[in-house]
């Protein structure tokens, strides 16, 4: 980039900030985001906050362009930014400041730039506010920066709106707007969450040209991968503090707070791996599942195959992992599983007999045998109910009839997945998401059901919390011996827990084996794809497994 | 061209169905009107003999079986002939053409004040200044409880019986036409200020917004160049509430004001029981409904290009 | 067996929302409750508040303006304002509040009926609302009125009448949303009968955002009560209904404001009380919903 640099010489930190407090709100209601934070950003470097949501990282970047809220309270020991004091900015300043001399590619591209109106507007209004080009030769600026960032037929995007483009187009366009009034410094918030794997490497490279050509980079993010593919330096937060902080391979491969070594092990398939996942122990089989179709009605009267012609067969103790895609038929195939859905043609048998193409009353007795792990619990459960009434009607519906003994039932299942009597009384809402997946576990146990179809039990959860989970169902399964069905998007996920896997892709089965095969030699691109998506640690994992 | 095609045939039929619901809907609350028709037509002291009966019967079609009287009024509603009224002795559309000026003129300048002051009010109050925002809540709070029909009576009283300044009744010159405006416009008003403004208060939450005021745009820049005109899609959508109030506005006010209008009309009808002008002021009522529908279904699109649906730039 | 323990931290913002729950409502939701009591303890118990007959005329006593003797003056049969607007405030909630009530009842039918049926009966019943929804709603009250004629009953019916469809959009939207919930779903996966689920789950889940709904469209039935009775077709003279009452003053504009002021004046101040107290109970469930 070849902007102008006025203030610091190349050596003098962009960014200088020591002890920056961010308080939201007043008395009762105050929350406190950031507490004593201290870091640097210098030309061409790269800064990673690394966190999970809610650790700050937000409000710590809004922060320095002035933006952190009209409730909120900033302070700092030193707010430098560009050589000159930022605690005595007023508004005139910040907005000089603003675009200029600091951009920000603010968190989903969506909605984080104005649906109504065509990208070209929106990347030309820094050049128009802070007076970089002329009136005249904006739209031209607008046509090279969307060239810059890799955008194809630039002329015809800049008319488009957001919800024309795609995921990685939207990226692009949102950093274009970022980039356009050419500033010293990039805060780039999430830039890569929801993207596909192969459109997130494009926009990893892109950011890393950029510190190249010498703009200094902070990067917010919770991805251990992104961070280290980009990051010179890290800092890692939590509850407002950034509790380690240096050099990205120090931090990465030599973590010193229990907290970074938690994220990192969190990282599935980042830590030691456990104990091979059980096979099957035998026995007839619980599930099968011969040919099944499932169409749907698209608008319009289009038709769209959602599952089109799948087998398996399940057997006690057995778990098999259903890997795929958003929109590759995966939750379709569970719900025919589960009987809430018959198929079009072919049919599921469970313990030997008719399962699809009955009637409800025949199945509803025999319901019990397997039960649902559903991917996000809040909306699994009746947000007027307690746990213990949530659980009860599980343990009614088996047949457990005294108030007293359900009660006492309710209480050891709880504790069988981590949470105790105290839970009891709480409601849905008054739950974290961890605890809430448990007790979604436990009210899938009340039944005592053989097989367990989990779908997505852990996508919505924080990585820390993940492990728990997936440790949780990981015990329960081998000690109860039930049988699994593992949906997942998240090829690493179901490594943890599966001995089996099927991989699907516009409702076909394109490739299954045993998962270390599969994942050791994958023959299908889909796979491929899926695999790439996986975060690559592989640094860490060797450094960890040295620390062993 | 064909999605556009389309797309036009599926509102015209939905709009079709809605008036074919609409006056279905009347023709059957009228067959359970209780009493006889005949005398809402000769009123209910007029001594008529059984032969007169059977005349008047005869003369409005109703000796017919109801099937065939359904079917009738429906083809003459296709061609416009919406009956003869009972109490007026002429055509009802001829009635409703007349009556329709006095209160399109009345609703027109209603809706214009209501859009003017909802606009300055909501630009007026959404600085960073809370006071402002509050005293105009609770002045919206209390014009949306206050009814229209009593608001009428007190600017009545105030300034056409106390101050003498306005025309107690329709005068037939611009300044009868003042009070009238005010009370049907006054309600509107408040509801569209607080929607617009709620639209306003959400917009300048929204992420785009952090993204504006990063780039270094002013506040008034992020409020007249991206944030007013998410304001406005809230509002927009609030148009069938808004017929149903400026129709329903119009009833009580032109009988608060003694105008004339279909709002008089209708209040005429139903305490004679003129059924065939009640018919046809359904009729009517419903056809606006579906016009005031299209036009801001349009306006939508002009504001929001995400409705347009896809364009020929397909996404990569 | 047994598994590690969840960590006990709840998420950060925690306190701040327990904070925000328990915090005493605002002032205007505390006035708006005093004054709505007040208007219900004159409803039920009209001697409480005027010792003079709200029937009673006078012609000696006809057009005093308010004073000392008559609070608000009297009208033009003597009769004392103040009584007759005491005397009336139960003709005016009731035809609101009834009628309210009556528009959740036919509502939560119309609604279930159409979202736990199949598609024709449910688009049938949809298209139905639509239609009626397509009218004004004074214009729909009307046409009610033609059926049931004139009085207090009639127009509490029309009233019901006319807020019926829009509830039932409510209910209808709510009940498919609930239908297809992850928690109805798991009743069926755990084998719990129909009936069941739609009396443990989908209708009390159906039934809150409708109550909240109805409390805020409470103040405009109660307007629109008075709007019929003002237009001759509600409640009939001499029953002192505020709307009514209106009707005898805007005879006697010139020569007695007061007749009309004051049965208004209380009109507003019931609707303005009951839409806070509305408007709170809203406020507070969406957020409930939204934490």
């Amino acid at each position: 980039m070849s902007a102008p640099r006025t203030g610091p010489s190349p050596d003098e930190p962009l960014i200088d900030v020591v002890d920056l407090d961010v308080r939201f709100g007043e008395g009762t209601t105050r929350v406190q985001a950031v507490r004593g934070a201290s870091l640097r950003l210098s030309a061409g470097r790269c800064l990673a906050l690394v966190g999970e949501s809610g650790s700050g990282k937000s409000a710590l970047a809004r922060s320095l362009l002035g933006l952190a809220g009209p409730t909120a309270t900033v302070g700092a020991g030193r707010l430098s930014l560009f050589g000159r004091d930022a605690l005595a900015f007023g508004p005139r300043d910040w907005r000089a400041l603003r675009g200029r001399r600091i951009g920000l590619v603010a968190q989903d591209a969506l909605v984080a730039l104005d649906p109504l109106r065509p990208i070209g507007k929106e990347i030309a209004e820094p050049l128009l506010v802070h007076r970089v080009v002329p009136r005249h030769q904006a739209a031209d600026r607008v046509i090279d920066l969307l060239e810059r960032v890799g955008v194809p037929e630039p002329v015809e995007r800049a008319r488009s709106h957001v919800h024309q483009l795609s995921g990685g187009l939207r990226q692009r366009a949102l950093i274009a707007s970022a980039l356009a009034a050419q500033p010293g410094v990039l805060i780039a918030d999430e830039p890569t969450t929801a993207l596909d794997a192969s459109v997130q490497a494009r926009i990893l490279d892109l950011l890393g040209e950029l510190t190249k050509a010498g703009t200094g980079l902070l990067l917010i993010s919770h991805d251990l991968a992104v961070v280290e593919a980009l990051a010179d330096e890290v800092a890692v937060m939590r509850g407002g503090r950034i509790v380690e902080q240096g050099p990205v391979r120090d931090v990465l491969d030599r973590p010193r707070h229990a907290y970074t070594r938690a994220l990192l092990d969190a990282v599935p398939g980042g830590g030691p791996p456990g104990a091979a996942p059980p096979a099957a122990t035998g026995g007839a089989p619980i599930l099968e599942v011969t040919d099944v179709v499932k169409e749907f009605r698209g608008p319009r009267g289009a038709r769209r195959t959602a599952v089109a012609g799948v087998s398996f067969t399940l057997r006690p103790g057995e778990t098999l992992g259903l890997v795929g895609e958003s929109g590759s038929g995966k939750s379709t195939l569970a719900r025919m599983v589960l009987g809430l859905l018959s198929p079009d043609s072919g049919d599921v048998r469970l313990d030997g007999a008719a399962w699809s193409g009955v009637s409800e009353r025949e199945r509803r007795p025999r319901r019990r045998a397997l039960q649902l792990v559903p991917q996000d619990p809040l909306s699994a459960f009746d947000p007027r109910w307690s746990v213990a009434r949530i659980v009860g009607e599980a343990l009614q519906t088996a047949g457990v009839h005294s108030r007293q003994e359900r009660r006492e039932e309710t209480v050891r299942l709880l504790e069988q997945v981590g949470l105790s009597a105290e839970h009891l009384d709480r409601r849905p809402l008054a739950l974290s998401g961890g605890q809430r997946q448990r007790v979604a576990v436990a009210r899938a146990l009340a039944p005592r059901p053989r097989l367990l179809v989990c779908d997505e039990p852990v996508s919505a959860l924080d990585v820390s919390v993940q492990a728990q989970v997936l440790g949780v169902l990981r015990e329960l399964q081998e000690s109860l011996d039930l049988a699994m069905l593992f949906i997942s998007h998240d090829l690493a996920v179901v490594r943890e827990v599966c001995a089996r896997v099927m991989v699907m892709k516009d409702g076909r089965v394109v490739e299954s084996g045993p998962v270390e095969e599969v994942f050791s030699a994958p023959r299908d691109a889909c796979t491929r794809a899926l695999l790439e998506a996986v975060p690559r640690r592989a640094h860490a994992r060797h450094a960890a497994e040295e620390r062993l | 061209m064909r999605p556009v095609v389309r797309q036009v045939a599926v509102r015209l039929g939905g709009a079709l169905l809605v008036v074919w619901g609409a006056a279905s809907c009347a023709f059957l609350v009228l067959q359970l009107v209780p009493g006889d028709p005949v005398r809402a037509v000769v009123g209910a002291n007029a001594l008529v003999d059984a032969g007169q009966r059977e005349e008047i019967r005869h003369h409005y079609g109703l000796d017919r079986p109801l099937p065939v009287q359904y079917v009738t009024y429906l083809g003459h509603l296709l061609t416009g002939d919406l009956g003869d009224s009972y109490q007026l002795q002429q055509p009802v559309s001829g009635v409703l053409a007349q009556q329709l000026r006095p209160t399109a003129e009345l609703a027109l300048y209603a809706t214009l004040l209501a859009v003017l002051l909802a606009v300055v009010v909501t630009v007026a109050t959404s600085g960073r200044a809370r006071w402002p925002r509050r005293l105009s809540a609770v002045v919206e709070l209390v014009v949306v409880s206050t009814p229209s029909f009593w608001l009428g009576i007190m600017l009545l009283t105030l300034f056409s019986f106390r101050l003498g300044w306005l025309p107690v009744s329709d005068s037939g010159d611009v300044r009868s036409l003042v009070l009238p405006v005010i009370t049907l416009a006054l309600p509107i008003a408040a509801v569209l200020t607080q929607v617009m403004r709620e639209g306003l208060l959400d917009a300048l939450r929204s992420p785009f917004v952090l993204t504006a005021r990063a780039r270094g745009l002013t506040e008034p820049a992020v409020r007249s160049r991206h944030a007013l005109r998410h304001a406005a899609l809230p509002a927009l959508t609030l148009a069938g509430w808004f017929t149903g109030t400026l129709l329903s506005g119009a009833v009580v006010v032109e009988n608060v004001f003694a105008r004339s209008g279909i709002g008089r009309v209708t209040l005429q009808a139903v305490t004679s029981r003129d059924l065939p002008l009640v018919q046809g002021v359904v009729a009517l009522s419903a056809v606006v409904f579906v016009a005031v529908g299209t036009v801001v279904e349009l306006l939508c699109l002009a504001v929001d290009p995400r409705l347009r649906g896809a364009t020929g730039v397909k996404a990569a | 067996m047994s598994v590690s323990p969840a960590p006990r931290t709840g998420p950060p913002a925690g306190r701040a929302t327990e904070a925000r729950t328990t915090r005493r409502p605002p002032v205007s939701v505390l006035l708006a409750a005093a004054a709505l009591s007040l208007v219900l303890l004159a409803a039920l118990v009209p001697g409480l508040f005027a010792h003079t007959s709200a029937t009673d005329t006078d012609p000696l006593q006809a057009l005093r303006p308010p004073g000392s003797g008559h609070w608000f003056g009297t009208d033009e049969l003597g009769r004392d304002v103040f009584a007759r607007i005491v005397h009336g405030t139960r003709y005016s909630l009731a035809i609101g509040a009834a009628a309210t009530g009556a528009g959740v009842a036919i509502a939560v039918l119309w609604g279930l009926a159409a979202a736990l049926s199949g598609r024709l009966g449910d688009t049938l019943l949809m298209r139905a609302a639509d239609v009626l929804l397509a009218l004004p709603g004074l214009l729909l009250a009307l046409l009610v009125v033609l059926i049931t004629g004139k009085g207090v009953a009639g127009a509490t019916i029309a009233v019901a009448f006319g807020t019926a469809p829009g509830f039932a959009r409510v209910v209808r939207a709510q009940a498919l949303v609930v239908r297809r919930s992850g928690y109805v779903e798991a009743a069926v996966g755990l084998g719990v009968q129909r009936p069941l689920i739609i009396l443990r789950h989908v209708l009390p889940n159906t039934l809150g955002p409708l109550l909240v709904l109805a409390t805020v469209t409470l103040g405009a039935s109660i307007s629109t009560g008075a709007a019929l009775s003002y237009l001759g077709l509600g409640a009939q003279p001499p029953t002192p209904e505020w709307g009514a009452m209106l009707t005898e003053g805007q005879g006697f504009l010139q020569q007695a404001w007061w007749i009309a002021l004051f049965p208004g004046l209380l009109l507003v101040g019931t609707v303005l009380a009951v839409t806070v107290l509305g408007r709170y109970a809203q406020n507070r469930a969406e957020w409930r919903a939204a934490s």
